[in-house]
């Protein structure tokens, strides 16, 4: 996993609550077998006019022209702002795949569904929680004239504007090691293997049932 | 010693190792896998050169893209084709245990397991699907993961978390003729909204939910995620245990004895603290139905859609407005008189025998609207199908003008060939109503089996008491 370090970016306001991860990339584009190339497809039934289908020509399909994606203003922007309950549905982690292949790297709302949430750190995305309040002045700064660019700082635990107002967030310890590092979680598992194999045996002996293989 | 939750209990059994800001890793014991969520996970493990664990901890079938039509040829979408034959592979590659298209216990995962006996009490159980949650009405800790977590289990048995927080959600009283588990937990995804849950292992409890069967409670368990709850829960009992005895998975003979002392733990001590509590009283409940595209826009049958403009707060009032719109409905439309395309019966939420029989029940004798351009019955498993075929269910469907078809996930996510057209509307007992959910542009009303099967015979909703 690639290591996140602090960058600045625009930011695309998404003005919505309860953004799923269905409508984060469709159905249809789950019968992938890769864990790359759904940036095309993210938020499909939004962002565009027709209905996708996989490996589709993106380029030469008709887009939805209000959408915030496809807002000249916001095209190069790398940072996604939405409401409550972000991610919320399915456990699909190519939900997570598609933000991040389209350049997203961090995501900020009000709160976040569990699963999406435990995602995204595998992949080098960074969900910030932030109160209310805060939210609704990013959106009113993203959506008023002069758009609204973010320092993004993960080590600091700080989003910074332009201006120089400074929004801190929470985030676990553990959490933010591994992303700031890119640290691949089974190798950080694998070491507590003697841990893993003490429970496995003692288990065992207690509950045999449990080990009987599916055969 | 003071008291525990069941959840505080499963997860204390769990724990391998924890550090001190609570960050644990938690010991697995059974993981589910499917076509869809896995195959990068399989990738990830050839990668990096690692083997699983413990191949014989899970359980593989293909549900979601499996065709629900006649399997004598090969699947005609070439990119499912791919992913069924990817899981075929990758199973046998790595020794895993595979329910194939052909095999006989062939279905939806969360119906598969705990039919198999595969999901116990005290178990913890993952999949790469959020609706695992299902099994947690076994007593088991069970939740949807994502596939980077799919891999990690696959290697190590383990999983880095965190504990959850403890809600209580107590049902009490006994619901009138009509309406099943599924009213119940729309009605709770209603009161809790689908953020309500976010964060905590929900147990259902009170006498509505002891007086649920197996499948009842595994209803109610299935849709925990619909309010944000990864877990959901339900005690141990004696319904819990005569499911379970004699399936191939269970222990049998001194060691059934010996399992059935520990799982009779598994339950709430009485002082236990919740973080959470709510209540629902079934007695007063109606038939459920969602109006909108989140399964909390949910009403009673005898409700009208409601209105946005009686909301304070701008932003759920937009979320209304656009949900109407996409929904092709009107303010102040009774329930009853919302007109039906489709009609779905199946999904991991109600896909069980018990299901069927609730549905077949309404249709007895009966037949399908003649505005119905489909009405589809998708038996859980093929198990159920055949239990089903036992009881004469399938003739009743047919004789109606269901189709009755071959297990898998179908219409719920729409990921084989059945699917809703732009526009059309469904009744379904499935548990997501998300935009585009039955197919792109479809309108999706979750209902109980029982609701689903009077809206195909009168070709609206109507209360199914009153057929």
């Amino acid at each position: 996993m690639e290591p996140f370090g602090k960058y600045c970016s625009g930011v695309i306001p998404l003005d919505r609550t309860n953004v799923d991860t269905d409508a984060i990339i469709p159905k249809q584009f789950l019968k992938s077998v890769e864990r790359s190339g759904f940036g095309d497809n993210l938020f499909d039934a939004w962002r565009y006019l027709d209905q996708g289908e996989p490996g589709q020509d993106c380029s030469a399909r008709p887009v939805a022209p209000g959408f915030v994606l496809n807002q000249k203003r916001y095209r190069d922007a790398r940072i996604l702002l939405a409401r409550d309950n972000f991610g919320c549905g399915s456990s699909r982690e190519h939900a997570v795949w598609a933000l991040r292949d389209y350049g997203i790297r961090t995501v900020i709302a009000p709160s976040f569904a569990d699963i999406f949430f435990n995602n995204c750190f595998k992949n080098g995305l960074l969900p910030v929680s932030l109160p209310v309040a805060d939210i609704d002045r990013l959106f009113d700064l993203a959506q008023g004239d002069d758009g609204l660019n973010l320092e993004v700082d993960l080590e600091r635990q700080t989003l910074t504007t332009g201006e120089g107002r400074v929004y801190r967030f929470e985030l676990d310890e553990f959490k933010q090691h591994c992303l700031i590092e890119g640290l691949d979680d089974i190798a950080l598992t694998l070491r507590y293997e003697s841990d893993i194999l003490a429970y496995e045996e003692s288990r065992r002996a207690q509950m045999p049932w449990l080990f009987e293989d599916i055969t | 010693m003071t008291d525990k939750t069941l959840y505080d209990k499963l997860w204390q059994t769990h724990l391998v190792r924890e550090e001190s800001d609570g960050t644990a890793l938690i010991y697995i014991d059974r993981q589910l896998l499917h076509e869809v969520t896995s195959p990068q996970a399989f990738a990830g493990l050839r990668d990096a050169g690692r083997k699983p664990r413990r191949p014989g901890a899970n359980l593989a079938v293909a549900d979601h893209n499996v065709p629900t039509t006649d399997r004598s040829g090969e699947i005609a979408d070439p990119v499912a084709r791919l992913q069924v034959d990817t899981l075929t592979e990758n199973c046998r590659e790595f020794g895993i245990t595979e329910y194939g298209m052909s095999d006989s216990r062939q279905g939806i995962v969360h119906v598969v397991g705990p039919e198999q006996g595969a999901t116990l009490p005290g178990m913890t159980v993952v999949c790469g699907d959020s609706h695992t949650a299902t099994h947690g009405a076994l007593g088991a800790l069970a939740y949807g993961i994502g596939t980077s977590e799919v891999e990690h289990v696959l290697v190590t048995q383990c999983l880095v978390a965190k504990k959850m927080r403890n809600m209580r959600i107590t049902i009490d009283g006994v619901p009138g003729s009509g309406v099943s588990a599924k009213d119940l937990i729309l009605a709770v995804v209603g009161m809790l909204g689908t953020s309500g849950g976010t964060g905590y292992a929900i147990e259902f409890a009170g006498s509505g939910t002891r007086a649920l069967s197996v499948e009842g409670r595994m209803t109610l368990c299935n849709m925990a995620i619909e309010a944000g709850a990864r877990v959901g829960l339900v005690a141990v009992d004696d319904i819990t245990l005569s499911y379970l005895e004699g399936r191939t998975y269970a222990p049998k003979g001194a060691e059934w004895e010996q399992a059935v002392d520990g799982w009779r733990q598994l339950v709430s001590d009485p002082a236990a603290r919740f973080d959470a509590e709510f209540h629902l009283d079934a007695s007063g409940l109606r038939p459920q139905v969602t109006w909108g595209t989140s399964p909390e826009m949910v009403v009673s049958v005898d409700g009208v859609v409601p209105d946005p403009t009686t909301l304070d707060d701008p932003i759920r009032q937009q979320d209304w407005i656009r949900a109407l719109e996409y929904m092709g409905l009107v303010a102040g439309t009774p329930i009853v008189e919302i007109v039906l395309d489709k009609v779905f019966i199946g999904a991991c939420t109600n896909g069980r025998i018990e299901d069927l029989r609730a549905a077949a029940e309404v249709v007895r004798g009966r037949s399908v609207a003649a505005g119905i351009s489909q009405a589809l019955v998708v038996p859980g498993s093929g198990l159920v199908k055949a239990q089903a075929e036992a009881e004469g269910l399938d003739v009743i469907f047919r004789k109606a003008g269901f189709e009755w078809r071959e297990p898998g996930c179908s219409m719920c996510l729409a990921m084989n060939a059945d699917r809703l057209q732009p526009q059309e509307r469904c009744a379904a007992t499935s548990n997501r109503n998300f935009e585009g959910r039955q197919g792109y542009g479809g309108r999706t009303h979750l209902v109980s089996p029982a609701m689903a099967a009077a809206a195909a015979i009168q070709g609206h909703f109507a209360d199914p008491q009153a057929l």
